[in-house]
Order: structure tokens, then sequence, then C-alpha cells
């Protein structure tokens, strides 16, 4: 499963799918708490407590924010839960339906991801879970399911997202997800169980197949237990795909729904055309698993220079440095000659080819824009 | 004069010269391609090391008025400045380990043990120093504005005083590094902007604050009555660090072999002399595994300037293919022990003090200097 993300929100916050900057993720730490730390800093400076204590406990660092698997209990032989105990730092404040960053080292090498949270706030053991799907093309999502024993340290972002349901929720809710689309919902569901307050709840899931379905028995359970909760279960492989004309056949009542979304590009778009064609557009909340830019590991693209900042047209041979200059951005800058890291800078979506050997970096990577260029569409944090 | 025309120097064609680019490109792409999770694990251990050496250090010093504590945590300490400086903070801040994407270990997040601001020294080092890699004029690291090392820096009476400027640079390193982006010669002169003189002066002061209220207050306080010992062992612990990091620094571009070059030279440089002058502008030292890890690998100088941003833990095997080739090119690999290598650096700052109607040899063909007009390095090579 790719990341999950609107491209709204993931925008408006730097950190979002990208690699922490460090210090941000620290969560306010009660006021005694933030005074003995600033004392003992400044015994450690220029390092944090943290930094020592991380090696003695992995979980007793605030400063880049830390998790322990605990489990990985398989799904469907194509998806795993992953269980996580969070270290210091962790508010364990988030709402149903967000997602969580996560970073996983393989190789050596950090790689960051988001997944929905499955688990249900302020409940339980402060443990929390996210379900991952692996993906045919997806190495990291492979890694989590069959990778990662227990007792894997994980890196943390805090959680996001405004795929929400409001408090109270609203009296006659939609669901409508496909495949890893139902996890944010799952989380809801669960939390709407927990507190034993469903309302009307209709539930459109499409899977591929019986044994692909993710959360079957679950779902079978919370509909005997809730006389609000209908679930539509769309089997694509024998029903054939749910298009959204058909919508009204399953649920007729749908123009009277709150509707969440969450499931492929394609049945997203067909949903918010029919939305907004029947004029509900604030009616319906949409969870995009990923960005869609154009051209991804191509040459060249459109280069946008901080969020909602300046954009420009670059070939593929062009550096990222020398493109924004060309734009009249002010960008960091040293050697040019890729040896000195002054002119290093996030990378908040897209991709990006190292000019010297090829490699392309990924969002959530930390570029040189002097040795970089475009490899399709990309975002960088200046 | 230093070398202004580097085929000449070198007597190697373009082509060849374009060749051995491609050959160090090489080099490169099979270090990047091969980093894994071996490199991380030695950084790993390197930093779990250093800290616990760091915390193992500051504990036995509150023993630090029992001689035998003072001397054992004062020795842990001093290695644990000496590993965070140059193994941790010096190759991280070169982004050795930014591969990793690890926020923790990475050049833009890394503050190190040292009065010097590690914005500050990226310029300076990273930036200023390793492009313009011994270039009279351009490199402040030629001298650091105090010393004249090559007889291309004209000499001044004030450089009678060398041999007293380079003990107290010696003992006092870390606040020459502090000090070194401010440029002090440029201040002097006037060409440098007010303002961002004031900027790194407010930046230097607020890292100063912290570090000498680290090691000069707090800490010998913590230890209650035995604030003084423990303020000398932090002292000596610091004076340790400073000693041993100039020794390998000055033994880095001073030595007999490591050539300067002139600005003349600079234009239109290719990668390829790039590469060409770090070779032939550094010098390494022979070091075994234990020396070369206290060294932060600057053992590995030439590879180092080659690769500044390659993990240091790979310039041993880099070394290897580096000799190969330049052997097959005929360019010199200037090493030596560390003890020959710093007295030929001391021998050349004292020589230097004296104006150059003192002298006997000329700056085309210096035992610190050289040129094209001096003869190339094979007929260097023949008479030294």
């Amino acid at each position: 499963m790719p990341a999950l993300a609107s491209l709204r929100h993931r925008l408006a916050t730097p950190a979002a799918g990208g690699l922490p900057p460090a210090h941000t993720n620290v969560a306010e730490p009660a006021e005694e708490v933030g005074l003995l730390r600033g004392l003992a800093s400044r015994i450690t400076t220029p390092l944090l407590p943290d930094d020592y204590l991380h090696l003695l406990n992995p979980l007793w660092s605030a400063r880049e924010l830390r998790g322990k698997v605990v489990e990985v209990r398989p799904e469907t032989e194509t998806a795993a839960t992953l269980v996580i105990k969070p270290g210091w730092g962790w508010t364990g404040r988030y709402q149903a339906g967000q997602y969580v960053g996560i970073g996983v080292q393989v190789e050596g090498r950090w790689h960051w991801r988001s997944y929905s949270l499955t688990s249900v706030p302020e409940h339980g053991d402060g443990t929390i879970s996210i379900t991952v799907k692996a993906m045919p093309e997806g190495f990291l999502s492979k890694h989590l399911i069959s990778g990662l024993a227990p007792g894997t340290v994980v890196r943390l972002a805090a959680p996001q997202g405004d795929f929400v349901l409001p408090d109270p929720p609203p009296e006659k809710v939609l669901f409508l997800t496909a495949g890893s689309g139902l996890t944010p919902v799952i989380g809801m569901l669960r939390m709407l169980h927990r507190r034993d307050s469903v309302p009307d709840v209709v539930l459109v899931h499409s899977a591929r197949n019986a044994s692909d379905a993710l959360f079957r028995q679950e779902l079978k359970q919370l509909v005997a237990a809730h006389d609000g909760l209908t679930v539509h279960e769309q089997l694509t492989d024998e029903m054939g795909l749910l298009t959204v004309e058909r919508l009204v056949d399953v649920v007729p009542d749908w123009t009277e729904r709150e509707t969440w979304a969450c499931g492929p590009p394609a049945m997203l778009d067909d949903a918010e055309k029919l939305w907004r064609t029947n004029h509900l557009t604030g009616r319906l909340h949409v969870e995009r698993f990923s960005l869609q830019l154009d051209g991804a590991g191509g040459e060249g693209g459109t280069v946008t220079f901080g969020a909602g900042g300046k954009t420009a047209e670059v070939d593929g041979a062009t550096t990222l440095l020398e493109a924004g200059e060309a734009a009249g951005v002010q960008l960091p800058f040293g050697c040019r000659m890729g040896i000195c890291q002054s002119c290093v800078v996030p990378l908040l979506a897209g991709s990006v080819r190292d000019l010297r050997n090829g490699t392309v970096h990924q969002e959530g990577d930390r570029i040189q824009t002097c040795i970089s260029a475009a490899a399709g569409d990309c975002v960088l944090g200046v | 004069m230093a070398v202004s025309d580097i085929h000449a120097f070198a007597h190697l064609t373009e082509e060849q010269i374009e060749e051995l680019g491609r050959e160090l490109d090489q080099v490169r792409r099979d270090v990047e391609a091969d980093r894994g999770e071996r490199d991380a694990a030695y950084i790993r251990r390197a930093i779990a090391l250093q800290r616990g050496l760091a915390a193992g250090g500051r504990i036995t010093l509150f023993a630090s008025a029992f001689p035998p504590a003072w001397v054992a945590g004062t020795t842990m300490l001093g290695l644990a400045k000496i590993i965070e400086n140059m193994e941790l903070g010096h190759n991280v801040i070169h982004g050795q380990w930014d591969w990793m994407n690890d926020p923790e270990i990475h050049s833009s997040t890394w503050e190190w043990d040292t009065a010097c601001p590690s914005e500050q020294w990226k310029h300076s080092h990273n930036y200023v120093h390793h492009k313009y890699t011994n270039v009279v004029g351009k490199d402040n690291d030629v001298g650091y504005g105090i010393l004249r090392i090559t007889r291309d820096q004209k000499w001044h009476p004030i450089n009678l005083g060398q041999p007293v400027y380079n003990a107290l640079l010696a003992t006092f390193f870390q606040w020459g590094v502090a000090m070194h982006d401010l440029e002090i010669e440029k201040i002097r002169k006037g060409t440098k902007d007010r303002r961002t003189t004031l900027r790194q002066l407010k930046q230097i002061g607020r890292k100063v604050a912290r570090q000498v209220g680290k090691d000069y207050v707090l800490f010998p306080l913590l230890t209650g009555p035995q604030f003084l010992s423990t303020l000398t062992a932090n002292a000596t612990a610091n004076l340790i660090r400073n000693l041993w990091s100039y020794t390998v620094i000055f033994c880095g571009h001073f030595p007999d072999g490591a050539e300067k070059f002139t600005e003349e030279h600079l234009e239109d440089e290719t990668q390829a002399e790039w590469y060409l002058r770090q070779m032939l502008g550094s010098a390494n030292f022979k070091a075994g595994k234990l020396m070369a890890f206290m060294s932060g690998n600057l053992c590995y100088q030439i590879e180092h300037h080659c690769f500044p941003d390659l993990p240091s833990n790979r310039y041993a095997e880099i070394a290897e293919r580096l000799q190969e080739i330049c052997a097959r090119y005929e360019i010199p690999y200037t090493t030596g022990s560390l003890a020959a290598q710093y007295l030929k650096t001391l021998r050349t700052i004292w020589k230097l003090s004296l104006p150059d109607r003192f002298l006997r040899a000329t700056s085309d063909a210096a035992p610190e200097t050289a040129s094209e007009r001096g003869g190339t390095v094979q007929q260097l090579r023949l008479v030294s």
C-alpha cells in the first residue's frame, strides 16, 4: 500500500510523508519535564539527553519518535497488521482515520511511508497498529509484512490527516472503500464500536475476492452487534466492478449520507465527479493513497519550490539549483559540484535524479540541488 | 610560483587526465553501489562507543580529586572528544552518512562538540577548502591566515613569530577553527559585509557559551568540592583533542609533496583536473586501524579529498585502488609516517618564518612548493 495522504495536507506540512527535521517531532512535554530536559541538555550539549538514552533503550528518545514492533499479525495472504509500541514523545493523541509516518531501515537506509492507523485512540495498552497490504511493486510494503521481526525498532512521524469523523458523527454515514482503502475506515468503525454509538452506517467495500478481503470476520461481527451498520461487499472477481452509477442500486439514499471514500485514484475521481454533479461536494471526504505526480522516474518535469511556491519547467539535465535561480528563487548553495552539502533541501514530493550516478531519490529524502535534476514533477522544501 | 599548469606539472595530456577522472568516477560509483547495512552498523557502533566514552569519562570525573580517576576520566573524555570531532562530526557534516536518510546522523542536523558552529564549518571547510583546495589566495586553509607555509605567500616581518603562532594554534586549535569562517583577513581589509560578520559572531557566541558552560562551569559545579580538579580534567581533555586534531589536520596539506596552486589554474578546471589537484595537493600518513579510526580516517587525506562525501570506513579500500591508479599514471602518492609528515610540516613553518633571501630553494622547486617551472613530478621524484 502506498502512502496514505491527501495532497492538500501533505503540502501544507513540510514534515508530512517526508523525513521529519530533527527536533520538530518532539511533543510538548509537561512544564517540569521540559525544564528538566532543558537543564539536562545544557550538560549534554551539543547533543540532547535523548541521544545518550536511546542507546540504553531505543524507545527512550523524543528527538525522533521511535516505536518497537511488538507483533506482526497476518490478515490475508498479502496483508498484515503491525502492532507498534511507541516510545517517548508519543502523545497518544490521534483520531481514527488519521495516518502515521513510519520509517524502516533496510540495508542501512531509512525509508519512509505513511499508513492509516487501524487502532482505536485512547484505548488499550498504548500500542498503535497499522495494516499494510503488499503491493506488487512495493518493496517496502513487502518488507513490512514479511521482513519485520517483533522487536524491530522503527521511526514514527506524528499522526496527521483530516480524513476523520466529526464528534458526534453524522446520523447517516456512507463509507465507500476498495482494497486497502478500508484501513482508515476500519479504524473509524472500531472506534464507533468501542463507544457503542454506531449511527446509521453503510459500508460499501470492494475487494478482489474473499481471500483478498481485509477484516472480513470482524465486519461480520460488527454487523451482528450493531443494528445501524450495513455492509455491502463487492467481490469484483465474480461480481465485477461497482461503478458509481450503480451505487444508487446498492445505497438508494446515498445523497442523504455524509460520505468518506478511500481507494484507488480512478474510483475516487469517479466519486468526486458524481458528488459534484449532484452538488454534494461538501458532503464527500476523500483520502488519496498517494500523490500522483506526472512522469515519476522520467526526465525533467515541473519543479515547485516550496509548498505553493514558484514553479519551473525543467529538462532532465538542468540542476534544480540552476532551475531555481533562473526562476528567481533564493536557494542555499555552496560548491556547486556536490561535495559540500550546503544546498541540501528536503524533497517533499516526486522524485529527482543524482546526475553523477543516476540514483533516483524519492519523496522523504534530503537532496543536493546542485547535482540533482527533476525526474518527473517534484516539490522541494525551501 | 605554485602550480599553474597542472598538465605540464603532472606530465599528462588532457585525454589522460580525463581518463583518470573517469576512473575516479568509477571508484565513487562502485563504493556508492555497495553502501549498506555493514556501513550503517559501523557508524552506529562508532557513535555508541563515543557516547559511552563520553558518559564514562564524565561519570568517572565525579571522583576527579582522586588522581587515578582524574587520569582515567580525562583520558576517556579526551578520546571521546577526538572521536566526536574526527570520525563523527567532521565526516557526518561532510554528508558521508546522508545516504542512510537518518535525520539523527545527517549533515543538515549534526552539531559537533567544538566551539565552531557546524553551519560555518560547512562553508569554510566543505565548500571553500574542499573546492579550492591549496589554491593560494582562495583556500583559507593555506596557512589559516596566520602562517606562511609556501613561498607563494609574501613574507612580512610578522612571520618571524611563526613558530610561536604555530604552537599557540596547536594548543587553542578549536578556537582557531571557530574563528576560521569569519575570514579575519577580509574583515581587516574591509571587504566583508558587516552584517554577515555580526550574524556569524552571534552564532559563535551562542555556541561558545554552551560549550564553555558545559566544560568549565556546569560539570565542575556538579562535582561539588572537586570543582577545580574536574575543571582541569575537562581543560586537559580539550587540550588533548586540540593537539591531536591539529596534528592530523596539519599533516593533510602541509608536508612536502602536497603541492599548492595558483588561481590561474582554476580557470575552466574540469572535474578530472579537480581530482588531480586533490591528489597532488593532499598528503596521507601511514596508520594502523586504531590510528586511522582516531584520525577520523584522515590518514587517508588523499582519498578523503577525492571523495569527501563517501563513508570514511571505505577510505582504506579506496586507498588501494588510488595507489594503483597513481602508479599507472605516474602521479606521486604522498605519504609517510605521522612523525615524518609532521616534522616536514614543522620544518616548513619554521623555515618560512624567514624571508626568501635567507632560503636556498626557489618557489618553483622548494620541498614544500614546486611548480611546472621547477620540473615535472617525474623529475621531482628522481631528485628527491
